[in-house]
């Protein structure tokens, strides 16, 4: 099941560069949340900041305090190998592992940290397959077909059960759709849909009308800042802030 | 006009230089693959008649006789370079997963060049080294020494390969595997390094095929032996050390057999590369994205 | 507020009734339990890197070792003879008296044969494979000229004493002695062996790399220059000259000298061929000695420590040289090509 998130006061930069202000957002358990705003606005610096992945990013820095539960994920002691394993992220642009097979890659996660057992892998490959969709399409070839090999719809749902595997509270989805094809995209915004109730997901997307399909709650970015939050209804019918109304009225971005 | 006639006059002089240029580049050519035939038409000519089961698998006779071979030297080379690929491998990849993963400052650029200063070293000098620093100290001649002073000059190739190999490997891979929360050690060894694995391999058959050949830095190392041995700390026998005592020897017989000792050595040397081109026409990594 | 509530009519929530597509139903499946422990990884990243940065001081520290124990055993030469060393023609092992110049001389002019004979053919070899080739022929032809550079100094020079050596001492000195003797280049007994026979069997050892260079640099000159020599109406010939040769000059000079670096270190061929003896002639056929080929004939049989030390010297002088050449090829290749070349030519 699924975990809340509070951000408090998140500031971001890379290097000497600013690029989140004071963000403050709690989002909610089991739900999925959109981040939209214009390109450059920090919305995949904003999720990259919630699994510690901005960091590694060579003169990044983050500060504020980001909470999962009860664990807060930048607190000293807290390794950010244990945070990327309850909060699991998929990318814009698939990036299975060209190396390995079907199987391999969902596993990935699993047998990197340690775990041989081969029936328990066998079980979670299955479930993962099962659960992003993808099971029929592969069951017959996943030792045999390279990672790699998959349409890039297929692919991004492999990854996608690659981060499952790992059975993480939090999915995050940075543009997850935005390289794919119509088809592609909604099947994998049919699948965000049903995995939000034992995940929390938030999602960036540059797509309005994919926020409005999919999510629960949006917030809107602009230069860094976060402008408005609220439920995805309101945001679209009656905004609060003039920069929201005028962003997805498309008078700008 | 007399613009034309200018024109006729130039251009008959310069159709001939271009005609000259193409001929001497052709027979630029020729005369560069002529030596390369002639070598090995003549290997094989003098190295097939010589070469024979006994060849294979027998140790030299004495001097004057007929007969013996070069089996203790195959095996010799066997183990000279079994360790050297122990030393050269782990270094080298080594040396490439840090300049790759983990090197961004002057250190990695020091590195960098001075692996390429290791590349320039001549053999002959090499052996002096090793003799130096292995063999004055053990007091005698040594498998071990030849094959500490193949894997060093086996260092640079292995380096400079799994470097460019990794680097070639996509940020967004190496992103997908921390992600998922695996360490950050884990992750280079067992996705970045795994996916640049053909090149990298590539890489190690090269300097292989490389340091196969060499004979001067076993010189005063492993020095040569006429019997069968796998001592690591004696005197040892290996294929080209034993090819140059046969050729410059004054007798027919191991004249004979050092030209069936250089097929064998060819054959290996040309198997090995003819291995990286297939790896390598293959494509570099399989279904890379 | 027209314009948004038009907006609003693309927010459609979601209802089972509005969905494209049945996706196979991702079935609320619980997993097994998995217990994955995280060793204290920060531990072990630690560990493996540093055993990373150990690799890599290593290599530092074999250079390092290398150069130390050249200079430290040759000490006694050094100080023995000092900087007469390189002007004495003197290699006496009875007296114990010393002098690299026979073989500086044989190296360098062993090489220099090697070049003014390689280099035209490199040149034109790389020129007609990037040029003239046609392009069924060009990979066959490249591959076989790396085919060249796989194979093993000690086999060139069985080949040398066996083939070449007999067609000079039987054809080509006798001929070369006939027409080009008034030079005093080709004067003296025709033994086969010696300076020519080095310099020719060097020259083919170091075409495979000056050659590639060469090819690597022409490819690098970018394709409008070779277009705006055509443009202006130039012959092949001439939009070679004039386009890729012309910008390629600092890396085919690049290359040629980084053979020559290959061809200064180059030991068991010219060992094989060269006649071993430690005198200083100008006929290219009388027989000499190269600073690599002293070492490896006479090293395991020097007595005396004075004499072990003058050989370690000579070796020492050898990879000082051979440096400098090669950092300076390099840099000139770099100009050129912006950047390593990747290739799997044998150094």
């Amino acid at each position: 099941m699924g975990l809340q998130m509070s951000v408090r006061g998140v500031n971001a930069w890379f290097g000497p560069v600013q690029a989140l202000y004071d963000i403050s957002i709690e989002i909610p358990a089991n739900q999925v949340t959109a981040i939209i705003g214009p390109s450059g606005c920090g919305k995949s610096t904003f999720i990259r900041c919630l699994n510690r992945m901005h960091e590694t990013i060579p003169g990044a820095r983050v500060s504020g305090s980001v909470k999962i539960g009860n664990l807060d994920i930048y607190g000293d002691g807290t390794s950010p190998v244990q945070v990327r394993r309850r909060v699991g992220m998929v990318f814009q642009k698939p990036n299975p592992f060209p190396a390995m097979s079907i199987y391999d890659n969902v596993a990935a996660g699993l047998k990197l940290n340690g775990v041989r057992n081969r029936r328990i892998l066998n079980e979670v490959v299955e479930h993962a397959l099962h659960m992003a969709a993808l099971w029929d399409e592969v069951k017959d070839q996943l030792t045999r077909r390279s990672g790699a090999s998959l349409s890039g719809g297929q692919q991004q749902r492999l990854c996608i059960a690659r981060a499952l595997a790992v059975q993480p509270e939090v999915l995050l989805m940075d543009e997850p759709a935005s390289a794919l094809d119509p088809i592609s995209t909604a099947k994998i915004e049919e699948l965000i849909f049903e995995l939000r109730s034992q995940y929390t997901i938030v999602i960036v997307t540059h797509n309005m009308q994919q926020a409005g399909r999919v999510a629960d709650s949006t917030g809107f970015f602009l230069l860094g800042k976060l402008v408005e939050f609220d439920s995805t209804e309101k945001i679209f019918t009656t905004p609060s802030d003039k920069r929201t109304e005028d962003y997805i009225t498309g008078r700008f971005g | 006009m007399h613009n034309n006639y200018l024109q006729k006059t130039f251009s008959w002089k310069r159709i001939i230089a271009d005609r000259l240029a193409t001929l001497g580049a052709i027979s630029a050519a020729l005369l560069v693959l002529a030596p390369l035939v002639a070598i090995l038409v003549y290997l094989l000519i003098r190295g097939a008649g010589a070469l024979n089961w006994a060849f294979l698998t027998h140790a030299p006779k004495p001097v004057g006789e007929t007969g013996g071979g070069m089996g203790n030297a195959i095996v010799g080379s066997a183990l000279i370079l079994g360790i050297s690929s122990l030393i050269g491998i782990p270094l080298g990849i080594g040396a490439g997963i840090y300049l790759s993963e983990y090197g961004h400052g002057r250190l990695s650029t020091l590195v960098r060049f001075i692996a390429d200063v290791l590349n320039g070293v001549p053999s002959i000098v090499m052996g002096i080294a090793v003799y130096a620093l292995v063999v004055v100290r053990q007091r005698h001649f040594s498998a071990l020494a030849g094959g500490i002073a193949l894997g060093i000059m086996m260092i640079p190739t292995i380096t400079r390969a799994t470097e460019e190999m990794l680097l070639m490997v996509p940020r967004s891979i190496r992103e997908a595997a921390l992600a998922l929360g695996v360490a950050e050690w884990r992750s280079v060894i067992w996705v970045t390094l795994r996916t640049a694995l053909p090149g990298v391999i590539t890489g190690i058959m090269l300097a292989f095929a490389r340091v196969a050949g060499e004979t001067a830095p076993l010189l005063f190392t492993a020095f040569g032996n006429q019997f069968w041995t796998l001592r690591l700390n004696q005197p040892i026998a290996a294929l080209p050390l034993q090819i140059y005592t046969y050729a410059i020897s004054p007798f027919d017989e191991w004249h004979r057999q050092a030209w069936a000792g250089a097929l064998v050595l060819i054959a290996i040397i040309m198997g090995t590369v003819l291995v990286v081109r297939l790896i390598a026409a293959r494509g570099v990594m399989k279904g890379s994205a | 507020m027209s314009s948004i509530l038009d907006r609003a009519k693309l927010f459609r929530p979601r209802t089972d009734s509005s969905r494209l597509f049945q996706a196979k139903a991702a079935p609320v499946v619980s997993f097994p339990k998995v217990r994955v422990t995280g060793a204290a990884s920060s531990v072990a990243d630690r560990v493996f890197r540093y055993a990373m940065v150990v690799c890599a001081l290593s290599v530092l520290a074999i250079v390092a070792l290398i150069l130390v124990e050249l200079v430290v055993e040759s000490r006694l030469s050094l100080h023995a003879f000092g900087w007469k060393f390189f002007g004495s023609q003197v290699w006496d092992p009875v007296t114990g008296d010393f002098g690299a110049l026979p073989f500086i001389y044989g190296t360098l002019v062993s090489s220099l044969v090697a070049l003014v004979l390689a280099v035209p053919l490199a040149v034109g070899l790389a020129i007609y494979l990037t040029e003239m080739c046609p392009a069924w022929l060009r990979s066959p032809l490249a591959f076989t000229t790396d085919l060249l550079a796989a194979i093993p100094s000690v086999i060139y020079g069985l080949w040398a004493i066996f083939m070449l050596v007999p067609l000079l001492r039987r054809h080509i000195e006798p001929w070369l002695a006939a027409s080009l003797g008034w030079t005093g280049l080709f004067e003296g007994a025709p033994y086969g062996v010696g300076m020519l026979a080095a310099g020719i069997i060097l020259a083919i050892m170091v075409i495979p790399i000056i050659s590639s260079i060469t090819r690597e640099v022409l490819i690098a000159v970018p394709r409008h220059q070779r277009e705006a020599a055509l443009a202006l109406g130039a012959t092949r010939w001439e939009m070679i000259r004039v386009g890729v040769l012309r910008n390629a000059r600092a890396g085919i000079v690049g290359g040629i000298i980084l053979g020559l670096g290959r061809a200064l270190g180059e030991t068991m061929a010219v060992t094989m061929v060269i006649g071993n003896r430690p005198e200083i002639a100008r006929s290219l056929f009388a027989p000499g000695y190269t600073m690599a080929s002293v070492i490896a004939n006479e090293f395991t049989e020097a007595t005396g420590d004075l004499y072990l030390s003058a050989l370690v010297e000579i070796g020492l002088v050898l990879l000082i040289l051979t440096l400098v050449v090669n950092a300076l090829a390099r840099v000139l290749v770099w100009s050129v090509t912006r950047g390593t070349p990747v290739s799997s030519h044998a150094q």
